[in-house]
């Protein structure tokens, strides 16, 4: 800069046309930025909306209520619709949520809750709580044909559970645990230290101070974390083929195996020529997906908007 | 002097190997206002958290010498019983995401109260005692939280006063709160020390002047060690302190 000396504390006033092509200059930079942003995200919409769209219209000459309400037959044609299917899916998301919901949040609140008593305490404990830690970290980052093979070799074979309602329930109950403690572990933090604060001083012991003011504060995220599952289990297809059999009828007992809707998706396009009615059975999971964003999204508004009066 | 409601001799407290306060001796006058004051970073809190013993939450501390309630040993009393009888009131307004009511009542309830009737004398009690019922009598089923920050806050003494303690801990209630609001607040400090014991830690130096019976002055050095330079009564400290840095403490020299 060949700029003359300055002589006041004053600042030198820039001439005015450098000034202006500068802002010029900074402006154009600025579109070109906003405009590559702008890109990216028509990309991912245009990719979202290309799958949806083409598993629709392949799908859409299938779908029909009698679709939704007939059983399958089974067959080379793959006759038939996907009642049953509809109906074990709703079973085993029952099922896994039963099992998994309270170990999770049970998890979750110790880990959190009495992590800084287990710090003045036994070095044991101590030890024991970061391995805990560490193994949820891990589960979450494990592909999930492994949880279905450990199904296999434990529930089904070992247990001799066979391929049934009940293994693929404790498979997936392995698979989504990690994600209940991790988005449970993640609503206890967002609840203020200074609530806690306010309930000790108040005379409240440890435990009533979880159950009556951190647990409500954070049950919107809980019920995030849970219907997160959810869409995990609807949408998983690995652990279930392995654990669940392939049976296209109704389960009448726990003992019993059956197909998931994804499960029966995958069997239709690999094992018949039925693939209009495999799209078809893909629009109906990608709905359920979608209302169960829609359900979360409408959860977590109300989440934030409870922090937000909180500060 | 009145009787003495706490005590400390030759109290200490560490963090881990960091010393935060060295060798305090001190006495708190029964139903007097007694002030705490010191620059940032001198123990103030962390003392005052001495009384209903929250510096329990914070792993790694540990204590030397002795901290009495009504003579008693407060490291050797059950926690919970130890803060029914020594309630506190933070800096900034915390009051539950429920309702004016739930709020009020969540001492007694934790403590086994159960009856409607019982319950709804305490809350009225307690808000009229912190100067809010007629503000809010009509609305109890308001959420806490839709409160302006001076209402937070008296809704929070009406907290503390449910559980029906006899020591008052405050950590600058004030200090969130804008000059009408705080003066609010120090109107019901001088209703309040008719029944209660008040501790309070302010920063605010016309605050301690205005409110309080007695002052205690902390101060630190380099070593952020904090220690106690002199307790008296208010007027006295205020008029003819004994140590130098007190002196230049309360003139405004610095802090």
């Amino acid at each position: 800069m060949n700029a003359p000396e300055m002589t006041s504390t004053r600042p030198t006033e820039l001439p005015s046309s450098r000034t202006s092509a500068n802002l010029r200059k900074r402006q154009a930079a600025q579109k070109f930025g906003f405009g590559l942003l702008w890109l990216a995200s028509l990309v991912v919409i245009l990719i979202l909306l290309v799958v949806v769209g083409y598993v629709f219209l392949t799908g859409f000459k299938s779908l029909s209520w009698e679709f939704l309400t007939t059983a399958p037959k089974g067959g080379l044609s793959g006759e038939g619709g996907i009642s049953t299917t509809i109906l074990t899916t709703i079973y085993l998301v029952g099922l896994i949520l039963v099992i998994a919901a309270p170990l999770g949040i049970g998890a979750a609140i110790f880990l959190i809750e009495y992590q800084e008593q287990t710090k003045t305490g036994g070095k044991f404990l101590r030890g024991l709580l970061q391995a805990a830690n560490f193994g949820v970290e891990t589960l979450a980052g494990i592909p999930s044909i492994i949880f279905g093979l450990f199904g296999y070799a434990l529930f089904v074979s070992t247990l001799k559970f066979g391929f049934s309602l009940l293994s693929a329930g404790l498979a997936g109950a392995c698979l989504v645990l990690p994600t209940i403690i991790r988005t449970t572990q993640e609503a206890l933090l967002t609840v203020p230290v200074s609530l806690r604060e306010g309930s000790l001083a108040l005379g409240a012991t440890r435990w009533q101070t979880i159950s009556k003011v951190v647990l409500p504060a954070a049950i919107p995220g809980i019920i995030t974390g849970i219907m997160l599952s959810v869409g995990r289990i609807i949408s998983e297809t690995a652990v279930f083929y392995v654990t669940l059999g392939g049976s296209y009828r109704l389960p009448n007992s726990l003992l019993s195996g059956g197909r998931t809707l994804s499960l029966h998706l995958y069997y239709l396009a690999m094992d018949t020529n039925a693939f209009e009615k495999a799209m078809g059975t893909g629009a109906v999971l990608i709905v359920s997906i979608i209302l169960i964003n829609l359900v979360i999204d409408l959860i977590s508004r109300k989440l934030s908007a409870g922090v937000r009066q909180n500060q | 002097m009145n009787a003495i409601k706490l005590e400390t001799n030759a109290y200490s407290l560490f963090y881990g190997k960091f010393r935060a306060l060295e060798d305090i001796s001190l006495k708190i006058p029964e139903k007097q206002v007694t002030a705490i004051i010191g620059p940032s970073g001198c123990g103030k809190s962390t003392f005052l958290r001495t009384f209903n013993r929250m510096n329990d939450l914070i792993p790694g501390v540990r204590t030397e010498g002795q901290a009495l309630l009504d003579g008693e040993d407060i490291f050797s009393m059950d926690v919970v019983a130890l803060r029914q009888r020594v309630g506190m009131v933070f800096q900034k307004p915390n009051p539950f995401p429920k309702s004016i009511y739930d709020n009020v009542a969540y001492g007694p309830r934790v403590n086994g109260i159960r009856d409607k009737k019982a319950l709804d004398e305490i809350v009225e009690t307690s808000l009229r005692g912190a100067a809010l019922w007629d503000e809010v009598k009509d609305n109890l089923g308001k959420s806490g939280l839709a409160l302006s920050g001076g209402q937070q806050q008296r809704l929070c003494i009406a907290r503390a006063l449910a559980v029906r303690p006899s020591v008052i801990l405050m950590d600058e209630p004030a200090a969130s709160l804008d000059p009408i609001a705080t003066q609010r607040i120090e109107e019901l400090i001088r209703q309040l020390v008719e029944e209660y014991t008040i501790v309070i830690v302010t920063h605010n130096m016309q605050q301690a002047g205005r409110v309080s019976d007695y002052t205690a002055f902390f101060f630190t050095d380099e070593s952020r060690t904090g220690k106690l330079v002199e307790f008296n009564l208010t007027r006295k400290i205020f008029t003819n302190p004994q140590d130098k840095r007190t002196e230049d403490y309360i003139t405004g020299r610095f802090g």
